[in-house]
């Protein structure tokens, strides 16, 4: 049965490191949804959140090929409930819109989304949700005409107490030390 | 207060020569070119301690790199320029990552200035290899040569091995520093070495001793973790029949009597039939590869599996392991051993014993005895086996002889097979069995080739007469892809399409590269020539004009179960 999954990469911050990632997808037919990279917690250490459609079985394939990537240092699967997610979206609407009558704004206040810069032409609309979210405003904004839209992949958080990655760099760190 | 002692500088390219001489690296494979020329420059100071092979294709430097770590277990080091010296080494390198083979390539680019220009030569190797590398990394200032090169070096080797690209640009090669070398055997994002959960060790042990049809699958990783005896010990106190896989051929002795045959779709017939006869599967370093499995819905139904590999991403990907064991199996497999008891199983063994008399009956006898006037493969192969006394490294190419090669050459020690298996590159023997003889002069290297194949890297022959190569080669001519043909003839009607070769004259050939050789037509010829290409000091070639249509049984046809093998 396919469902949703968060995939959270740690990584060294090195070239090239998000082609390497995404081909192990692409390989095995599995389309990413939503993908978002940044530095994470962790000085120096990369944080890519990936989200895909998929089976159980192919995602611990997945995780265990991208774990084999040496500059990847550890992946995490979660499922939708283990995490807590946000999107942000953007909307460009034309003004005029907006000041021909009271429903834009009313949409606006009720959805908690905020207005970011008004010029003579165009209103720049901000709206931070789950997806559902965010396409609901989309449709509600677009019968007054949506003439720009962007919405960013997925940040996430997990449930747990602090990063697990850091209890792993502590263990990999511990061992080197008795190494030596 | 000390003053710091001033280090001589030294050129990125010099960085280079006394990283691979650091690395223990004394000879390598290659060709040069315009980008990796300050490279060669500074190798040509070094001869004394860097034999470098000029090979006439950059294909044939990453081959003959392969055989040469194949049969030493050492890093193989090939050298090409950018852009098409590059390309040209793609196919070696993923042959190496997908045979696990630790190779070090690397390749020159042009200047750092001139990257993303699409300058002359210029092409993204980094791009181009990295599915098909462990790691790869380019370099752009000579002062990263030598950090570079030690974590090249640790990650071809260690862990599951595998084939490392390093593209230095051409300013890197030429820029100044104070040379440091410091080997490395510690990276933060990399663990060569999973963690052993011991209580699965208590379970296989468990499960072994109660199975009643237990089978052992030996696979490469019982030669790349030197696990050789520790196999053996375990094998002979459990007294469980063992098959290998092709690249896990002779890691056991062939006259061993627990050794009960190659798994796979040209194997033979008893491990196939019995692997969903068996209780209980011990896959020892192999990866279920689907040549070896045939169709997974029918493969062991029976069995209990219990999988021991080094790479954790092979356990549950093809077969779902009810136990697996992580780490090198020289490691693991004593633990298991420890724990099995000694039981009898004669009773087991001999029902493989009843399964290859047959497979003796119907297809061994004949094939090396055979009734028709042609000579076969088979008996070729037979006969050249004994002539070395059992005890040669064999080096194949691709097709029907690199199957018959497998299952008619025999072994008395390991790490003497050097063939291509996961990717089946036509083309890969004549060069790697350069590197095989380079790697191991005291042993015999005996190529097994076929005449398509042999045409793929024939200019290789170059090689042989330039660095006076002593190989020996037995060329099985059937003037035909006789793989191909025979999947034409079972399963395409004999519709023979684009799989006949009008050959060239292959003894003229030999002799433009001077390269001693002779002509066997008739089995009469065979026995001396033979003996000639046993005895002949230097490079010799047999050519052996054998059965244009012969088949390799057993088989099992694409999408079958492996006890439906074909016996005819």
């Amino acid at each position: 049965m396919k469902q949703e999954f968060t995939i959270s990469i740690f990584s060294e911050n090195h070239i090239g490191l998000l082609s390497q990632v995404s081909t192990v997808f692409t390989r095995r037919n599995v389309n990413i949804e939503s993908i978002t990279s940044s530095e994470s917690a962790i000085h120096g250490i990369h944080k890519i959140t990936i989200i895909v459609f998929t089976t159980r079985e192919q995602i611990e394939k997945v995780r265990g090929q991208l774990d084999k990537l040496i500059d990847v240092i550890k992946s995490y699967v979660f499922k939708a409930e283990d995490v807590i997610h946000q999107e942000i979206a953007l909307y460009k609407v034309s003004t005029a819109a907006i000041l021909e009558s009271d429903e834009v704004e009313r949409i606006i206040r009720k959805h908690n989304a905020r207005i970011l810069e008004i010029t003579k032409e165009y209103t720049v609309v901000e709206k931070s949700g789950h997806k559902s979210e965010t396409q609901e405003l989309f449709e509600k904004l677009n019968q007054f005409g949506v003439t720009q839209f962007v919405r960013s992949g997925r940040v996430a958080v997990t449930k747990l107490k602090k990063e697990l990655l850091s209890d792993y760099l502590k263990k990999i760190e511990d061992e080197k030390t008795t190494k030596d | 207060m000390f003053k710091k002692k001033d280090k001589k500088k030294i050129s990125g390219s010099e960085a280079v020569i006394l990283s691979l001489i650091n690395e223990g690296v004394d000879v390598l494979f290659g060709y040069p070119g315009g980008a990796i020329m300050p490279v060669y420059d500074a190798m040509h100071d070094y001869y004394d301690k860097l034999n470098h092979i000029l090979t006439r294709h950059e294909q044939g430097a990453i081959h003959a790199a392969q055989g040469y770590a194949r049969v030493t277990g050492k890093v193989g080091v090939g050298i090409v320029t950018s852009g098409p010296g590059a390309t040209n080494a793609v196919t070696g390198i993923a042959d190496a990552m997908l045979d696990s083979t630790p190779l070090v390539v690397i390749s020159g680019q042009v200047a750092s200035s001139l990257l993303g220009t699409d300058a002359f030569q210029e092409i993204d190797v980094v791009g181009i290899t990295q599915p098909i590398t462990k790691w790869n990394y380019q370099i752009k200032r000579a002062e990263d040569i030598p950090e570079a090169f030690a974590k090249a070096f640790y990650l071809a080797k260690s862990g599951r091995p595998g084939p490392v690209v390093l593209d230095i640009t051409k300013d890197a090669q030429f820029g100044e520093f104070e040379y440091e070398y410091k080997k490395i055997d510690f990276i933060r994002s990399y663990r060569p070495l999973p963690k052993t959960d011991y209580t699965q060790i208590d379970e296989a042990a468990r499960l072994i001793n109660l199975a009643k049809k237990p089978m052992a699958l030996i696979g490469q990783g019982v030669i790349l973790g030197n696990a050789e005896s520790e196999a053996l010990e375990f094998l002979e106190k459990s007294d469980i029949p063992a098959a290998y896989t092709l690249l896990g051929l002779s890691a056991i002795p062939s006259d061993h009597r627990l050794n009960i045959g190659m798994l796979g779709m040209h194997g033979h017939y008893a491990p196939n039939v019995k692997t969903n006869d068996a209780d209980l599967i011990i896959a020892v370093g192999m990866r279920f590869d689907d040549r070896v499995t045939g169709n997974l819905d029918k493969y062991a139904k029976k069995a209990k599996i219990i999988h021991l590999d080094i790479d954790p991403a092979e356990v549950n990907k093809n077969v779902y392991a009810d136990v697996s064991i992580l780490g090198n199996v020289k490691v693991t497999l004593p633990l298991i051993s420890e724990k099995v008891s000694s039981i009898d199983r004669s009773e087991w063994l001999k029902e493989f014993q009843g399964l290859t008399n047959i497979e003796t009956r119907k297809i061994i006898k004949k094939e090396i005895n055979p009734s028709h006037k042609k000579l076969s493969m088979g008996e070729v192969i037979h006969r050249v086996s004994q002539a070395f006394d059992d005890d040669a490294i064999m080096v194949t190419d691709v097709g029907q002889h690199q199957m018959m090669a497998a299952r008619y050459f025999k072994f008395k020690q390991t790490r003497s097979v050097v063939t291509s298996g996961g990717l089946g590159t036509m083309g890969f023997g004549l060069p790697a069995a350069i590197g095989a003889k380079m790697g191991k002069p005291d042993r015999d290297v005996v190529l097994f080739v076929g005449d398509g194949g042999f045409q793929m890297t024939i200019q290789e022959l170059g090689t042989i007469f330039q660095s006076k190569i002593p190989v020996k080669v037995v060329l099985l001519n059937n003037s035909f892809l006789g793989m191909v043909r025979q999947w034409q003839e079972l399963f395409f009607d004999k519709r023979y399409a684009s799989t006949e070769l009008i050959n060239p004259d292959f003894q003229g050939i030999c002799k433009g590269y001077h390269m001693p050789s002779e002509l066997v037509e008739s089995r009469d010829k065979l026995d001396s020539a033979i003996k000639n290409l046993v005895e002949h000091e230097g490079p010799y070639l047999i050519e052996a004009i054998v059965e244009k249509e012969g088949n390799v049984f057993p088989m099992v046809p694409a999408g079958a179960s492996v006890s439906d093998i074909r016996l005819e």
